[in-house]
């Protein structure tokens, strides 16, 4: 008798006939539709250098911010995104009320369906929190993970692959670097996915062995824990953000070490090709992770990824909502 | 009460017999294989004709569902369960709320087992007062109101004199303890530490939270002379740890959850809360270690890791879900593919399926005159399908549902009595 199949991971961001109904992680999507997200948001970009910012997109439509953990610059450029689509937006910061009471997270998200919403932005503090709400919302809700535990935060990864496209024109033939601590980062799971998809030549992940989960080699990438060798030739050095707590936890000795060591210096990064951009998902740590003058030097595309995060969040919530482009116009 | 299950496969690895023939029983015990006793008028007849009839299984360290548990599972309804999946003796970990550390609360669980009726219940107490890991508790009380191991269950002992000094006093009482391996500082993850775990961002317990913890304990066994059993081996560095251990001449022995024998890391994917299991499933090459060492006798029993769960504990996004499966009504048919697989004899199956009554001198385990008539009536071809309805535990938490299975209980009987019958398909005769 054969082996059971467990429930496998079907995936449940697609409809039946492929189309993307919630946006849970960059893994298992196509090319091809990581590609349609990044022109949408091209074709939305102009929309917030206009006088009049907004498109009637997802006019009479109820977007909810669920955050079960604290955030301002993903929570607000949602709020933008969903603002300039001519969405309605609620906001619930979900750490402050209800599940503190006891209430399940099942029996909030059936409260807030009974309101009519129709898209939820969650950002939950545990792996798989979006894929749960997915699983259990009624048919014609959609779902955007807006991050959940260390497992994926597409958004931010697609942000990131806009900014990249901007810069490079292409992901074939891409050396690109994502330093720091990769086992706790959901930004960096989505981005290695959609990085491979999308084709580039050179997947490196550089830091010590301590922020490198085992079996993470599993997915394509190449390990190294010596920052320049790491950085060596690279076009893209997506750096990651440290928080505070591995700074005093056993992982790490300190955060002088942690700069000196893996901290992206311009001497360090003269290691990497000339032209090479820098990024980082924000907030940063100036002095630990990344030296203020690479964060602020002509390199840095940081504050370039934060308008872009406004049109590519369109893009992603006008997708999942099946809003047709010739209605954007 | 007489009774003669005839014509039934009698398979019983204790005296090594495998043969179709009858069995009669009187006063609870077994008194005849063949011909019966002179004079010997049954009262009830089982005819087995084209089922086996073993020994009773012995299902080895399970979570009691009370006192302390879920809403729903009760000794109530997990004892019968356990009965009609072929179980007839269970052995409770102490971790109840209160902890088994105290006369008092065995006696409840004596008493309601015995109002609950199906699976003889008996428990395990605590290595350690309130499974704290800083004092030992009564073993000696322990053992004399009828506590047949102790256990500190999941909860660690991290100081390692206590793990001594717990060791050398059970060897003192002269109580098997059952330890379940796992390092606390390691073991704070909720899936395997590897490819998949990684992948979806799911915090891992690597190997070593299983390999350092057996090694500390495999020390202490040496020192202390302590008789110790090893609950839940998941890695396949640890069953090789345990057999040679054992090769060594150690007194130690160990089991294997029948989840791990069929599941792997990927049974995580898609964050499915069923398959988040203490410890964690391990990779593919651990599930064929486990195996390989199950069928040599590295492992010396498969068990059900019972533990029934509220419908709606799994309803929450992984880390937040509690771990196990519920497992009694899988435990035989999932092991009796093993041996339509080839991975085991039949033999070697219900010697590992009730291993543990001759392991803790405990009745059942055999089909020896003289033996506790502890029986269950399996019938090999039998196909059914695990779904809610058809599982008889009140947890539906398992990583098995939908799946086709292959082998059902179709009478159990205890001290020669019948505690669980089919109906329908399969019925007895009174002559």
């Amino acid at each position: 008798m054969a082996t059971t199949t467990p429930t496998a991971l079907r995936d449940i961001q697609l409809d039946e006939e492929g189309r993307l109904v919630h946006f849970l992680t960059t893994e298992g999507l196509s090319r091809e539709q990581l590609t349609a997200i990044l022109d949408r948001a091209e074709a939305f970009a102009g929309v917030g250098e206009r006088a009049v910012k907004k498109v009637p997109l997802l006019r009479g439509r109820t977007v909810v911010n669920l955050f079960f953990e604290p955030s301002t610059r993903t929570r607000t450029t949602f709020e933008v995104a969903a603002s300039r689509l001519s969405a309605d937006i609620l906001n619930l910061n979900i750490e402050h009320s209800a599940t503190r009471k006891g209430e399940s997270l099942l029996d909030t998200l059936h409260t807030l369906e009974a309101m009519q919403c129709d898209l939820f932005v969650v950002r939950h503090a545990n792996s798989g929190a979006a894929h749960f709400i997915a699983r259990h919302v009624s048919p014609g809700v959609h779902v955007i993970n807006a991050g959940d535990g260390r497992h994926a935060h597409p958004t931010q990864a697609m942000l990131d692959m806009y900014t990249i496209r901007r810069h490079k024109g292409r992901f074939e033939g891409l050396k690109v670097a994502i330093v720091g601590d990769i086992l706790h980062s959901r930004v960096a799971r989505s981005e290695i996915h959609a990085l491979k998809t999308l084709g580039v030549a050179e997947l490196r992940l550089v830091g010590p062995k301590t922020l490198l989960p085992p079996g993470i080699e599993t997915l394509g990438v190449e390990l190294y824990h010596d920052l320049r060798r790491g950085l060596e030739g690279v076009d893209v050095v997506m750096m990651l953000r440290l928080q505070h707590e591995r700074i005093q936890g056993p992982m790490l000795p300190g955060a002088g070490e942690y700069f000196r060591t893996y901290g992206l210096t311009r001497s360090a990064l003269e290691a990497a090709a000339p032209d090479a951009v820098v990024m980082h998902p924000g907030p940063i740590n100036r002095g630990v992770e990344i030296d203020s003058s690479v964060a602020d030097g002509p390199q840095s595309a940081i504050l370039r990824q934060v308008t872009h995060g406004i049109a590519v969040r369109m893009a992603v919530m006008a997708e999942v909502m099946g809003a047709s482009p010739r209605e954007a116009s | 009460m007489r009774l003669s299950v005839t014509c039934g496969r009698l398979v019983d690895p204790a005296s090594g017999l495998d043969q179709v023939t009858d069995l009669h029983l009187a006063d609870g015990r077994v008194v005849a294989l063949g011909e019966p006793p002179e004079g010997f008028v049954p009262e009830q007849v089982l005819d087995a004709a084209g089922l086996l009839v073993l020994p009773g299984i012995v299902d080895l360290g399970v979570s009691l569902p009370e006192p302390g548990g879920g809403r729903h599972a009760s000794l109530r309804s997990e004892a019968p369960a356990a009965a009609r999946g072929g179980i007839t003796t269970l052995i409770g970990l102490p971790d109840t709320t209160p902890v088994i550390d105290n006369p008092a609360v065995v006696e409840l669980i004596h008493q309601r087992a015995d109002a609950a009726g199906g699976a003889r219940v008996l428990c395990s107490g605590a290595l350690t007062q309130g499974l704290m890991g800083e004092r030992l508790a009564d073993m000696a009380t322990l053992r004399d109101i009828g506590c047949v191991a102790v256990s500190n269950a999941r909860s660690p002992i991290v100081d390692s004199r206590v793990l001594r000094c717990a060791l050398e006093y059970a060897a003192t009482v002269g109580v098997t303890v059952l330890l379940f391996p796992a390092e606390a500082g390691l073991a704070d993850g909720v899936v395997h530490e590897g490819a998949v775990g990684a992948r979806l961002g799911l915090p891992g317990v690597p190997e070593t939270a299983e390999t350092i913890a057996l090694a500390r304990a495999l020390l202490l066994v040496e020192a202390s002379g302590a008789r110790v059993h090893f609950c839940r081996i998941s890695s396949a560095r640890g069953a090789q740890m345990v057999a040679e251990a054992r090769d060594r001449g150690l007194p130690v022995s160990a089991d294997v959850s029948i989840n791990h024998l069929w599941l792997d890391e990927t049974a995580v994917e898609g964050f499915d809360t069923s398959a988040r299991l203490d410890p964690p499933l391990r990779a593919a090459a651990d599930r064929q270690a486990l195996r390989a060492a199950l069928a040599d006798g590295g492992i010396d029993l498969v068990c059900s890791d019972h533990r029934a769960l509220d419908a709606d504990a799994r309803l929450a996004p992984f880390s937040e879900a509690p771990p196990g499966a519920s497992g009694v009504d899988l435990l035989l048919p999932l092991t009796l593919e093993l041996v339509e697989e080839g991975l085991l004899s039949l033999s070697r199956a219900v010697e590992a399926l009730t291993g543990a009554a001759t392991l803790l001198g405990l009745p059942g385990g055999s089909l020896s005159p003289g033996a506790v008539a502890d029986l269950a009536l399996v019938d090999p071809d039998a196909e059914w399908l695990a779904s809610p309805e058809t599982l008889a535990s009140a947890g539906s938490n398992t990583p098995f549902l939908g799946r086709d299975l292959r082998g059902r209980c179709v009478a159990t009987l205890i001290e020669g009595e019948v505690v669980w019958q089919a109906g329908a398909d399969w019925s007895a005769r009174t002559p």
